[in-house]
């Protein structure tokens, strides 16, 4: 059926387009949108509903289209829920309605329909309880194949996204009547001012509206508006942009659509999408108003449409929404809507109004045009499948039932109008509260939270002459507000359009038979498919809240956030519990307004630059060797070095034994290095660490713990003294940043005298860890200016020399417990060094090795890593580690808190080795430890913290905490392992060189 | 997103900085606090409808530590203040609840 009208409307007829829709093939114009389009070819069976597969249509023109959800496009661009009102038509576009299997005309799941009795508000909360081990395997999957909306694409997106910060002085949102007075008034100060629209073009309501703005037609009094708006310097527009999210202190975010429109034409440069972030000193909110529908039997039939939906296409697209259409309003502006459709051409059968006496000026008008008037009466039942036939009108009685007088009527479609309400969503997000307004039952902005003005329909003023007057004076005074002008509106336009009307709020138009009673459904919200009789059931079973009715009922919950079922919904329960609406409450809208693809949140931060990777100046040496990288923060880190042939495994071992027999080489470059100089600098360390710092004589290293005011571990590390006022720290890898942090928060919140500087020198040395016993052969052959022998320079000492002609400094140190020097140089010289080492070491047989023979060298020598034995309830003494904690300072981080009884406690989970009596098992790290076997509950005793095969005890070890563990050595255990368990008996958590001998190689 | 003025580098994004928590914390004396004092310096803190005064630290730009008098009705920013310095007087600034 072709519904285009001859003329008229602002589609471009000389650019026919063609698409597809659920498989078949037809044509639109340039300027439709899909929704048009179809409509325009007489479709309004787009999808099926949610829960019960009911045939659905197109209700709206707009954002806050509830039920033509679609699915655009196909593979890697096919895009789930996208509303037909909002899609523009391009060349080649195919979609396809939501929800519909196979077909949204036959739908083999609508017997879900019939079986409506068995779904009533809550199911799932009653239906699917029992048996609880059903519900994982066979309902939830069943409900997710039949209730799903569309479908995620499987692909990887392959498009470009980006993201784009703006500051202004004024923000409009909106690009209607008040919207662009606003901006006008806010431009002509010279203030910034930036203006969102969700359409391709300016105008917003007044492109469905056929009235004269300032001696022009609407529409082109907007392009005039617009025009002038790009003349103005310091004015951007922005259309095809949804601003969807209001936070706080004015910051806003909106999605920019750059390509959409222009399907596979559009050019490959081009990002898709962009999301806008805004920080504007004042905001105009001129989101306009949405109209309500009016809730009736089976109202939710492909061809019932709100009438200024309707009134849009007809204008505007010059498509009639049907060729026998019957009207059902509570109110006179819906009357104008008829008489554009008789202007145009077309026919309307009957207007049916629920107030007993109306006195809408048009109302005579359309008789003379042979319209038939139906007055104090309602919509009582709709005919039809798969779209409306007829539909059953009906005298209202005295008591709000149906009186005598049925009519029936057929038509090819209806449209309704219930008022309007005022677009506060983002209004709601900027944390504003609402009021209620009875005579015309809406929710108004009431107390503003924000520098925020409320502009034309959004704030109630729905007349149009009211709303170019009110986006004026809302500019003038956002951008007094900000510094701009006077404050004072200019003069608006005049128009020809009328005051608004009269209208009586109708909620609930009785049907045939009592509200949910029979097969006919009253729909409050036609994307979640919740129904009046679903509200007034969760009333009756003593939901009182609003919050909990939503939840309960799901309504206002689908992907529209219940824009056009929200009021009806509220004004229902708010009957059902005899109250009054504003006493039942109002659930807030949240971000976003419409969907937000993931592609524009993620903008570029995908893949690669998902997050910086930091490479150390020998990564490329690494890379060469065929290393295997470990990701430590954001640190790539080599792991182990495979030879052909080699598994993870293998190449472990030989890392480990090398070590162990002769020398290898870590790239320790990673540790957290921080410089910290100043009078105080002892002081602070003292404070800041467990043992004492100022004792420590110039050259010399002290490993330490740093514990908070909780007394639990949280970083150790070895520090060295340089000079008397000059200490380098180190810290754990992961946790350089935060230990910096945590010393420049004590100096500068808590012991601001102490005259101390911490600054971080990570990157500004390269760290090679040169361990084995053959370390300082090693390294004399590149450094003959060092005197490397144990007297010369001993055990935890610091020295600074020349390593392959290269100005280093040298610690001994050991977390291998073997011989090791750990040699810092200027970072740009790390290669060099690296490539010196493994030179002068090749003829010991010199092996790089990675983090993970690391772990297991100093696992066999008891040396705990934090964050692996540790876990923020660990403390030293929990460690084993009371020889490092002082007796003599007063007072450090960590002290005050192990007086405490807790931290007392003989059973405290203690660090203990675990040695399993098969020495073939390695258990699990995070394995569960056990007295006894058992049948479940079986209480816990510990877990195992680390776990390796080791080359050199020739068996696996394993460390872990038990509770009273320290006092239990020798004594059996059990750990879980593959739902077995394994018999392993507690041990002393140093597995190898327990004296210490190996240190001085 | 919050827009705090940094005493230091002006008015910058929310993501720029690290919340520190309620502000005018002193450490006890550890020998002079029983545990429950301790505990009480360590865990308990206001949670006031109204002013609340905090700490951040500008960790993206000049690392300093700062005060700052923030409404937790609205979340305007009432008073920025350096370390050590008394919480402002500012209007309505007696909180509810606690």
């Amino acid at each position: 059926m072709n519904c285009r009208l001859e003329s008229g409307g602002r589609i471009d007829r000389t650019q026919r387009l063609r698409f597809a829709f659920n498989g078949r093939r037809y044509r639109g114009f340039a300027g439709d949108t899909l929704a048009s389009a179809l409509i325009a070819n007489g479709v309004h069976l787009t999808s099926r509903s949610f829960k019960y597969h009911r045939p659905r249509g197109i209700l709206t023109a707009g954002a806050e289209e509830p039920s033509a959800l679609v699915q655009l496009g196909e593979g890697a661009r096919t895009e789930p829920n996208l509303r037909a009102t909002q899609v523009e038509l391009h060349d080649g576009l195919v979609a396809a309605g939501v929800n519909a299997w196979p077909s949204a005309s036959c739908d083999l799941a609508a017997w879900t329909g019939r079986l409506a009795p068995l779904f009533p508000a809550g199911f799932y909360y009653k239906t699917f309880l029992w048996p609880a081990s059903f519900w994982k395997a066979v309902y939830e999957p069943a409900i997710r194949r039949m209730a799903g909306l569309g479908r995620a694409p499987e692909e990887p997106d392959p498009d470009i996204y980006d993201r784009m910060n703006v500051h202004c002085d004024v923000l409009v949102v909106g690009g209607g009547p008040a919207g662009l007075g606003a901006a006008l008034a806010a431009g002509e100060t010279g203030a910034r001012v930036l203006l969102v629209d969700e359409q391709p073009a300016l105008g917003g309501a007044l492109q469905g509206l056929r009235h004269r703005v300032d001696g022009m037609d609407g529409a082109e009094w907007a392009q005039a508006a617009a025009a002038r708006l790009a003349a103005m310097p310091e004015v951007q527009v922005l259309t095809r942009t949804t601003l969807f999210g209001y936070y706080d202190h004015n910051t806003l975010a909106a999605l920019e659509r750059r390509t959409d429109h222009l399907g596979p034409d559009a050019p490959a440069h081009l990002t898709r999408q962009r999301l806008w972030t805004v920080k504007a000193r004042r905001v105009v909110l001129a989101t306009g108003a949405h109209e309500r529908p009016l809730v009736f039997a089976d109202n939710d039939r492909p061809g019932v449409m709100l009438a200024s939906a309707a009134q849009r296409y007809v204008n505007h697209f010059a498509a009639l929404p049907g060729r026998l259409p019957v009207l059902f309003t509570n109110n006179d502006d819906a009357y104008e809507v008829a008489h554009d459709i008789v202007a145009a051409g077309g026919k309307v059968l009957a207007v049916v109004d629920c107030r007993p006496e109306p006195a809408a000026p048009l109302a005579a008008t359309l008789k003379e045009a042979g319209v038939a008037l139906y007055t104090g009466a309602v919509i009582a039942a709709t005919h039809g499948t798969r779209r409306v036939q007829a539909v059953t009108v009906a005298a209202l009685g005295e008591d709000g039932g149906l009186g005598g007088g049925r009519w029936r009527i057929g038509c090819d479609s209806v449209l309704v109008s219930g008022g309007w309400n005022p677009a506060v969503h983002l209004f709601c997000q900027s944390a504003g509260r609402l009021t209620f307004e009875e005579a015309r039952g809406i929710f108004l902005p009431g107390e503003a939270t924000q520098a925020l003005e409320v502009a034309g329909a959004a704030a109630g003023s729905f007349g149009l002459a009211a709303c170019l007057a009110d986006g004026a004076a809302a500019g003038a005074r956002a951008a007094h507000a900000a510094g701009f002008g006077d404050g004072r509106a200019p003069p608006a336009p005049p128009s020809d359009a009328p005051e608004p009307g009269a209208i009586a709020p109708f909620w609930l138009a009785p049907g045939l038979k009592p509200v949910g009673h029979g097969k006919a459904k009253h729909m409050v919200d036609h994307q979640d498919d919740v129904t009046a009789a679903d509200i007034r059931l969760a009333a009756r079973e003593g939901f009182r809240s609003v919050e909990h009715v939503k939840r309960y009922t799901t309504v206002g919950m689908g992907t529209d956030q219940g824009k056009t079922a929200n009021v009806n919904g509220l004004a229902i329960l708010a009957d059902a519990l005899g109250k009054s609406v504003p006493e039942v409450g109002f659930t807030t809208y949240r971000p976003p307004y419409t969907p937000v693809t993931f592609g524009a949140l993620a903008g570029r931060d995908r893949g690669a630059l998902m997050d910086p990777v930091r490479r150390t100046a020998m990564h490329e040496w690494h890379e060469a060797a065929g290393a295997v990288f470990e990701p430590v923060g954001q640190w790539h880190r080599p792991w182990w070095y495979p030879r052909r042939g080699e598994d993870k495994h293998a190449a472990v071992a030989r890392e480990c034994r090398a070590v162990r027999a002769a020398v290898g080489v870590l790239d320790a470059s990673t540790l957290g290095k921080i410089d910290i100089r100043g009078p105080d600098a002892a002081t602070l360390l003292d404070r800041l660490y467990t043992n004492a710092f100022s004792t420590l004589k110039v050259g010399r290293v002290r490993y330490g713990l740093m514990c908070g005011d909780d007394g639990m571990v949280f970083d150790d590390g070895t520090t060295a003294r340089l000079a008397e006022d000059h200490y380098l720290m180190t810290t754990t890898t992961g946790n350089a940043a935060h230990v910096l942090e945590w010393l420049e928060e004590w100096v500068q919140t808590e012991w601001p005298e102490l005259r101390v500087w911490c600054t971080s020198v990570t990157e500004q040395w390269a760290t090679l860890a040169l361990a084995g016993p053959k370390a300082r052969d090693v390294l004399a052959a590149v450094a003959p200016g060092l005197a490397l022998d144990a007297d010369s320079f001993p055990f935890m000492s610091v020295r600074e020399g020349t390593v392959a002609g290269v100005g280093a400094r040298v610690f001994r140190i050991s977390f291998t417990g073997e011989l090791s020097f750990e040699i810092n140089v200027p970072w740009h010289h790390g290669r060099h060094v690296w490539e010196a080492l493994m030179e002068a070491g090749a003829a010991h047989g010199i092996t790089p090795y990675g983090t993970e023979a690391m772990h297991v060298l100093r696992a066999e020598r008891g040396f705990i890593i934090v964050g692996q034995e540790t876990d923020g309830t660990t403390t030293p003494q929990d460690l084993g580690m009371d020889w490092i904690v002082s007796k003599k300072k007063a007072d450090f981080l960590g002290k005050r808190a192990w007086i405490r009884e807790d931290n007392k406690r003989a059973d405290r989970k203690q660090l203990v080795g675990i040695l399993t009596d098969d020495p073939k098992v390695v258990l699990a790290e995070g394995a569960q430890l056990v007295d006894r076997p058992g049948r479940p509950p079986v209480p816990m005793i510990g877990h195992v913290t680390s776990s390796y095969m080791s080359p050199a005890v020739g068996r696996s070890i394993a460390l872990a905490l038990v509770k009273g563990g320290r006092a239990r050595l020798g004594e059996a255990v059990h750990a879980n392992q593959a739902k077995k368990f394994v018999r392993c008996t507690i041990a002393e958590p140093v597995f190898y060189d327990p004296e210490g001998g190996k240190r001085d190689g | 997103m919050l827009w705090i003025d940094c005493p230091w580098c002006g008015a910058r994004p929310e993501t720029e900085y690290r919340y520190g928590g309620e502000a005018h914390i002193a450490r006890p004396d550890p020998a002079a606090t029983d545990d429950a004092g301790w505990a009480d310096y360590l865990f308990m803190r206001t949670n006031p409808k109204g002013v609340h005064a905090e700490r951040w630290m500008h960790r993206e730009g000049c690392r300093r530590w700062f005060n700052v008098l923030r409404s937790t009705v609205n979340n305007e920013v009432l008073a920025v203040y350096p370390m050590g310095a008394p919480r402002p007087d500012v209007p309505g600034g007696e909180a509810e609840g606690g």
